[in-house]
């Protein structure tokens, strides 16, 4: 493939795969906050909904990284490039928890605060603004601790 | 537990579910990578030339999904409760959290557990608890 097309087929393929994502958290539930939430509220009345379609995902997406594992190239032709960390560090637990609380707070983690967004709901607008704020509080203060480039994770 | 049955959409969720891990799949095997909402957006933040079109790409296929779906069918409601500074404290912590992680319900979740990464199990069971928590003292504990 040459030099000019392989990222328009690249940007083509992540078009549709971020399209399919996208239809399945709305038919989920999962771009949804009040159900979120009702999931999320184990004593309260508990919707469990979201657990089975987080089961679904898992079984599509096992069968699909066990193919992904075994190959070194991409349907395109693009390298394969899978993360190879294996420590548990104080970063991973303690950001999981942040997001967690801010998750429970308002029923958004990012794909779904997305969607959301393109519904054209302004709260939603104002959750991906505060989030990509966060983002960038984390990219500051990674440029402070250590300067020059930081190491992608 | 008291299952709110009234609630509970089994067939949409699986079928959802289905879809999501379908588009995560179709990244993986089409192009190599991840499904990883916040990382995405935060690449966008720290730009690496030439390897920034497939991510802005899902991105747009995320936000235009309400947009494909409204031509065929209604869009389900989307309730957001939360007030706006509430949504501000959370999309801070959301922000901060999942870059600090490396990942959010969809590259953790989703994708580190198809993996089977230890690292992606540690991650989700953490956010997973931290969420509960939260609902927790919110709507009982605090209420």
């Amino acid at each position: 493939m040459s030099v000019l097309v392989a990222p328009l087929v690249a940007s083509l393929v992540a078009l549709s795969a971020g399209l399919i994502f996208g239809i399945g958290l709305i038919v989920s539930g999962l771009a949804n906050p009040a159900k979120v939430l009702a999931f999320l509220d184990l004593a309260g009345a508990w919707d469990p909904s979201l657990a089975l379609a987080m089961g679904a995902s898992l079984v599509v997406g096992v069968i699909a990284f066990a193919l992904a594992g075994r190959r070194a190239r991409s349907w395109i032709g693009t390298p394969m490039e899978l993360p190879k960390r294996r420590d548990i560090d104080a970063r991973l637990v303690l950001g999981s928890l942040a997001f967690g609380v801010g998750w429970g707070l308002a029923g958004f983690c990012p794909g779904p605060a997305l969607v959301a967004l393109g519904m054209g709901l302004p709260k939603a607008a104002l959750f991906v603004v505060a989030m990509l704020a966060g983002m960038g509080i984390y990219e500051l203060l990674e440029r402070w601790r250590r300067p020059g480039t930081p190491k992608a994770a | 537990m008291n299952i709110d049955w009234t609630a509970f959409t089994p067939g949409p969720a699986i079928a959802g579910g289905l879809l999501f891990g379908l588009g995560a799949a179709i990244l993986v095997l089409g192009h190599g990578r991840i499904a990883g909402i916040s990382g995405m957006l935060g690449s966008l933040l720290r730009p690496v030339r030439g390897d920034i079109g497939w991510r802005v790409a899902f991105l747009a296929g995320l936000v235009a999904a309400p947009l494909v779906y409204a031509l065929f069918s209604a869009l389900p409601a989307a309730i957001i409760d939360a007030s706006p500074a509430v949504l501000i404290l959370a999309g801070l912590l959301v922000g901060i959290g999942t870059r600090y992680a490396s990942g959010c319900t969809s590259g953790h979740g989703v994708c580190g557990l198809s993996r089977l990464s230890p690292r992606s199990l540690v991650a989700t069971l953490t956010f997973m608890a931290a969420g509960f928590a939260t609902v927790y003292l919110l709507r009982h504990a605090l209420a």
